[in-house]
């Protein structure tokens, strides 16, 4: 029998990508035809919306954008490529394949993203397929690492309490696999797989969690396991927190509607932190997730994309309203969720051991950016590594890198090659610095307005030296920069944070919890670097002052009556 | 200069009579007769009793208000551009015949041809167009715009005041076109982030203004306006002229290993025609540290006056170096003139009889700078010296725009040479100015060579087959911006390749939009260096044999332009092969097919 999946009616005329979903037979659109077309290195916008399901979309040079349009040229075409590793888990063979294809098709560069995944960029459309051939060869795939769909799953990969990160991940990845996408359109157009005859395929035989439509919007989940917060689980559509007792995992509390994006200039946009709203056992997790997707699937806008994310789901009807559908989908009810403690959101860099015997090492990477710098061989470093290690590398959620159970034989030698390359963890770095993060931006994303991955360096040489006078080299402050409202650094989780406006101008905010559990609140809009650090010094004086023992710089800020306290993504704009 | 048989077509009898009245007219008089002579050429029945010209006025009009309407969008986020779709749906609602265009899909040459023109665009970063307004708004901002009087416009601006520059753009625009002497049609309106009111705002006013020009159905009479009789000067290849360098630029991105310039040069007011398929003559300067570092060898005063013509006309050494002689190229003969001035053996050595390869082989990549180091002591005046050289040549250039799409103007597509030979660097004396030298502002010495052997069909139907790899593309442009301009009908089909597809694919986006629109039927590329087997055109023609032979079947017409060694021989080859095996045919008949086809004009080439 065919099953259509049929969503209640809304609102408003569905959206474009509505359209393009739902005329691409299940993500394949004119894809096939359109990478093979010769005269343009790109594709059209609307086999674009599509390709992102697959991992994957078409960006251009921005330095070369106007350049090149007075050269009679099309823009500098090129794929970014996205792989899934979730929980940001890798073996060292997965490494060096992703090192591969990197200097292969890509620009000899690979960013590891703020959600534990791996990121390629400048890869040439006549090259996509051999890409995704080769990451498919090393037992990875792009499928779902974007798109109208949940995302790569996010895990803390806690490297001291290794049987309970074992147990975790594992959860994690059954979360990642159960919802991926169905649709054999990533094999034919990619793997050379069989074309499915058409008449047969059903919503329930294709895709019987999404249906033809797929999700109105992106769908990200995080499990965090307190009292670290490094997977920021209040920014998650569903956050899940591991509930340990007596050392042993037994469920999760469920957190939802979280979410980073907003528009600038549309106040009815906000960044928003989930909401706890129960527990379960572990064995229900993959159930909850599952209702708690169609419920977003059945209710999530699709007339304006910009609405579309689960907190407006759920702030439009209030969270009782999500409980009762969520319990009355399981047919069962959430516990009620249990105590949790979360102390930092940032990572433990250098040596540490597990409680199983292995070492950890982590490894600070600046913005997450793995590659060769004439006084700085990462990329090299990191292969040389991989070449001899028999654990595994674990990407974390700040964007930095884990050598991950190292046994104690091979430790000597890993150590060896850390020196040889001079990979650092850190620790000559100010704290602010190891706490900061960067989004892509300029020159390959088209949401950029700003600059923040290839600026925010500097911005930070800059405040060192004010944080050297003001004698807090060593104070961990939160700090984030995304060159645009969509949040993809977690902006709005920043004790300090920049969203760019245009090329050197940012919007300021401040005030986020140190653990990722308040937003934070706009400070100065449309301000250059003259005055964000002209305004930042007093702060930073005064803080180091003022502070009372143990206080963090964001709660600081709020004391001492610089920013209000935001309690709700909906007084974000107060 | 007064008139002489010898440079008029005058007889011995008309020349004395003209220069006894040309000297005591005015020039009023002469501007009339010149437009007398030249209208009672054009127009026999319009000489009146009395020998006075009857010049045609135009018949009076009675114009009614266009119903046409341009909308053209500058958009970055997409905002301005729906608002020109809702806009467009609007308009059509009330009849108006409506064309919608982002501002780097229209040509801003056909700005001239509008009645009616609304422009909606946004403002980004620091008071900066959208990418796609950028075309446009360099054009409309630059110098080459065109005066607009009979322009009615209105600006839609969008913006975000939270900006220093709100609306800059929109702005801008606005007051460009009244300063081009367009007439405003309704008030400019800004709109900040919440946009929708003040855009239906503007919405009604413009559709008011627009329904209350067609309501008043506003008759106006256009006054026959006095015909300005040009100056009918002729520029020819030895008379060339001046032509100002509107735009010059560099075709290939970044990384590329080559360098192709467009130039865009400015023919107005020098009556210069052409068709498509003509070449440009350009006279080049040679290189000035080439003439410095010349002179300098010979010890030569380099303000020393030289003959440079058999008239006696007199320059000083440097500048004739620059201008009138060629310096970059050494010939048999020129080495046996230069033999007489040096003590040197080695060069009568090289002049026996015996040397000749020897003699070839040196003359190969060599220039004068390199004769005389290689043969001194030289023993000779400069004056001797200079005149034996030969007067510099001009470069053709296939012309690669369409004077009905560029009027005023023509375009140019040239390869830079630049080479390394015998120790130092050698560059192409033409394309080596083009690239390095000639400035937007400075002028070349131009003249149109036509080519009757390059045409396009009469009939706009016929199927065009075009291959032209590297700069040989050129003259496709202008064919194809003619058709264009025609409306023509007839099928194309563009071959086109070079080494890389990201850097090289000249004039890339001007083929995607002629293939979006219809213009180009058909195109296939060739990148020689992007795959690991090297592929060129004649490769994706045998891909194509059945289609080609089927057009070539249909009457489709072929032209060949470019590398005449290899690339033209390939095709050619290629073009037998083809016809060999989808027509079945014999070697000598396929070769008779193609001779047959040349008879016909089906199958034109301009190699080089």
């Amino acid at each position: 029998m065919m099953k259509k999946i049929i969503l209640p009616p809304q609102p408003g005329t569905p959206s474009d990508v509505e359209r393009i979903k739902s005329e691409s037979n299940y993500l394949r659109g004119s894809l096939k035809e359109t990478l093979e077309y010769p005269i343009s290195s790109g594709i059209p916008d609307d086999d674009n919306r599509l390709m992102k399901h697959h991992g994957s979309y078409l960006q251009d040079d921005r330095d070369l954008r106007n350049e090149r349009q007075r050269q009679k040229l099309e823009p500098a075409y090129q794929f970014m490529v996205r792989v899934r590793a979730p929980g940001g888990v890798a073996t060292s063979a997965q490494w060096l394949a992703m090192d591969g294809v990197a200097n292969k098709f890509g620009n000899g560069t690979l960013k590891l993203t703020t959600r534990q995944a791996f990121q390629m960029h400048g890869i040439l459309k006549w090259n996509m397929k051999e890409n995704v051939q080769e990451i498919n060869a090393a037992l990875m795939d792009t499928l779902a690492a974007c798109g109208d769909v949940n995302r790569n799953v996010m895990c803390n990969p806690n490297p001291y309490q290794s049987e309970i990160h074992a147990e975790v991940y594992g959860w994690a990845q059954k979360l990642s696999d159960y919802l991926s996408p169905r649709t054999n359109a990533y094999h034919e157009i990619w793997l050379d797989g069989e074309k499915v005859v058409d008449s047969q395929e059903t919503d329930e035989e294709t895709e019987p969690l999404y249906g033809a439509l797929y999700l109105p919007r992106k769908f990200k989940i995080g499990v965090a396991v307190p009292p670290n917060n490094d997977v920021d689980v209040f920014s998650q559509d569903l956050g899940l927190i591991a509930i340990l007792e007596e050392g042993k995992l037994v469920g999760f509390n469920i957190a939802v509607g979280g979410g980073m994006g907003m528009t600038h200039g549309d106040t009815k946009t906000y960044p928003q932190l989930a909401r706890v709203i129960g527990f379960c056992t572990p064995d229900q997790i993959v159930e909850v997730a599952e209702k708690i997707i169609t419920i977003q699937r059945d209710y999530g806008n699709r007339s304006v994309r910009k609405y579309a994310r689960f907190k407006y789901t759920i702030d439009a009807r209030g969270l009782d309203w999500i409980v009762k559908e969520l319990n009355e989908r399981l047919g069962w009810e959430l516990e009620i969720e249990r105590d949790y403690h979360f102390e930092h959101n940032g990572d433990r860099y250098g040596w540490v051991e597990g409680s199983d015997g292995n070492w950890h090492f982590t490894l600070f990477i600046q913005n997450g950016r793995v590659q060769d710098l004439d006084d700085y061989p990462l990329m090299t470093g990191l292969r040389e590594i991989a070449k001899i290690h028999t654990g595994d590398f674990r990407l974390s959620p700040n964007q930095n890198l884990i050598i991950s159970n190292v046994s104690s034989q091979n430790k000597q030698k890993i150590v060896e090659l850390i020196e040889q390359h001079g990979l650092t963890d850190g620790q000559h770095h100010s704290a602010l610095r190891r706490s900061s993060m960067a989004c892509v931006a300029f020159p390959t994303c088209g949401l950029a307005m700003a600059e923040a991955e290839r600026y925010l360096p500097s911005l930070l040489d800059k405040m060192e030296l004010i944080l050297d006078e003001a004698g807090l080299r060593e104070k961990e402050i939160i700090i984030r920069i995304s060159g645009c409202p969509n949040g993809c650094s977690r902006p709005s989780l920043g004790e300090i944070a920049f969203i760019g406006k245009a090329p050197g101008k940012y919007n300021m905010y401040l005030g986020a919890g140190f653990v990722g559990d308040r937003l934070n609140k706009l400070y100065r809009e449309n301000i250059g670097e003259e005055e964000i650090l002209a305004l930042l010094k007093p702060l930073f004086f005064q803080y180091a002052k003022e502070r009372q023992e143990g206080e963090h710089f964001g709660d600081f800020v709020i004391r001492a009556g610089h920013v209000k306290a935001v309690q709700s993504g909906l007084d974000f704009h107060d | 200069m007064a008139l002489q048989v010898i440079n008029s077509p005058f007889n011995q009898e008309q020349v004395e009579l003209l220069n006894q009245l040309l000297p005591i007219l005015t020039e009023t008089q002469q501007i009339w007769l010149g437009g007398y002579l030249s209208a009672s050429q054009s127009t026999t029945h319009s000489v009146a009793s009395g020998g006075v010209a009857v010049l045609e006025a135009p018949a009076t009009q009675l114009e009614v208000s266009s119903k046409e309407v341009t909308i053209l969008y500058g958009s970055q986020t997409g905002n301005g551009q729906a608002l020109a779709e809702k806009l467009t749906k609007n308009l059509r609602a009330e009849e108006y015949l409506v064309s919608l265009s982002s501002m780097n899909e229209f040509k801003p040459n056909a700005l001239k041809k509008i009645d009616n023109l609304l422009l909606i665009v946004s403002t980004h970063g620091e008071g900066d167009p959208p990418d796609n307004a950028l075309p446009f708004y360099e054009f409309l901002t630059s110098k080459r715009a065109p005066k607009l009087e009979n322009l009615q416009f209105s600006v839609l601006s969008l913006g975000d005041s939270s900006y220093e520059f709100f609306c800059q753009t929109g702005k801008q625009f606005d007051d460009r076109l009244l300063e081009l002497g367009a007439k405003q049609l309704s008030l400019r309106v800004d709109c900040d982030l919440d946009y929708d009111e003040s855009a239906a705002e503007w919405f009604t006013n413009v559709l008011a203004k627009l329904n209350e020009q067609q309501g008043s159905s506003s008759i106006t009479v256009q006054q026959p306006g006095n015909k300005v009789i040009e100056e009918q000067l002729e520029y020819s290849r030895t008379n060339p002229f001046k032509a100002e360098i509107l735009e010059n630029l560099n075709l290939n991105g970044r990384g590329s290993n080559k360098e192709t310039r467009h130039l865009e040069l400015s023919l107005e007011g020098s009556n210069l025609e052409f068709e498509p398929g003509d070449s440009l003559g350009i006279y080049p300067e040679n290189n000035t540290e080439l003439v410095d570092a010349l002179i300098a060898e010979m010890s030569w005063n380099p303000s020393e006056a030289v003959k440079v013509n058999k008239q006696g006309e007199l320059k000083p050494l440097r500048e004739a170096l620059i201008s009138n002689f060629e310096i970059t190229v050494l010939t048999k003969p020129l080495l046996q003139k230069a033999a007489q001035f040096t003590a040197n053996n080695e060069l009568k050595a090289l002049l026996e009889p015996e040397s000749e390869q020897e003699c070839r082989n040196y003359l190969y990549g060599r220039d004068l700078l390199d004769l005389v180091r290689d043969f001194a002591p030289w023993e000779v005046s400069v004056s001797d010296f200079v005149a034996i050289l030969r007067k510099i040549p001009a470069r053709l250039y296939s012309i690669a725009s369409s004077s009905k799409a560029n009027p005023d103007e023509v375009h140019l597509t040239i390869g830079t040479v630049r080479y390394e030979a015998h120790g130092r660097d050698r560059v192409g004396v033409c394309s080596d100015e083009c690239a390095v030298r000639a400035q937007p502002g400075d002028y070349l010495p131009v003249y149109v060579q036509r080519n009757s052997n390059f045409k396009l069909p009469a009939d706009p139907n016929t199927p065009l087959i075009m291959i032209g790899p590297g700069t040989g593309i050129a003259p496709f442009r202008s064919f194809l911006e003619e058709r264009e301009e025609i409306g023509a009908e007839g099928k194309t089909w563009l071959f086109f390749g070079d080494q890389h597809f990201v850097t090289d694919f000249l004039y890339q986006v001007e083929w995607q939009q002629w293939l979006k629109e219809g213009v180009l039927t058909r195109m296939d590329v060739a990148f020689s260096r992007d795959t690991k087997d090297k592929v060129y055109v004649q490769h994706r023609m045998i891909e194509n044999s059945q289609a080609i032979f089927k057009w070539l079947e249909e009457g489709a017409v072929l032209y060949v332009c470019g590398d005449e060694k290899h690339m033209a021989a390939d095709v050619h080859a290629t073009l037998e092969k083809i016809l060999e095996e989808e027509g079945e045919m014999s070697s000598k008949e396929a070769s008779d097919y193609l001779a047959d086809m040349q008879q016909q004009k089906r199958y034109q080439r301009d190699v080089y």
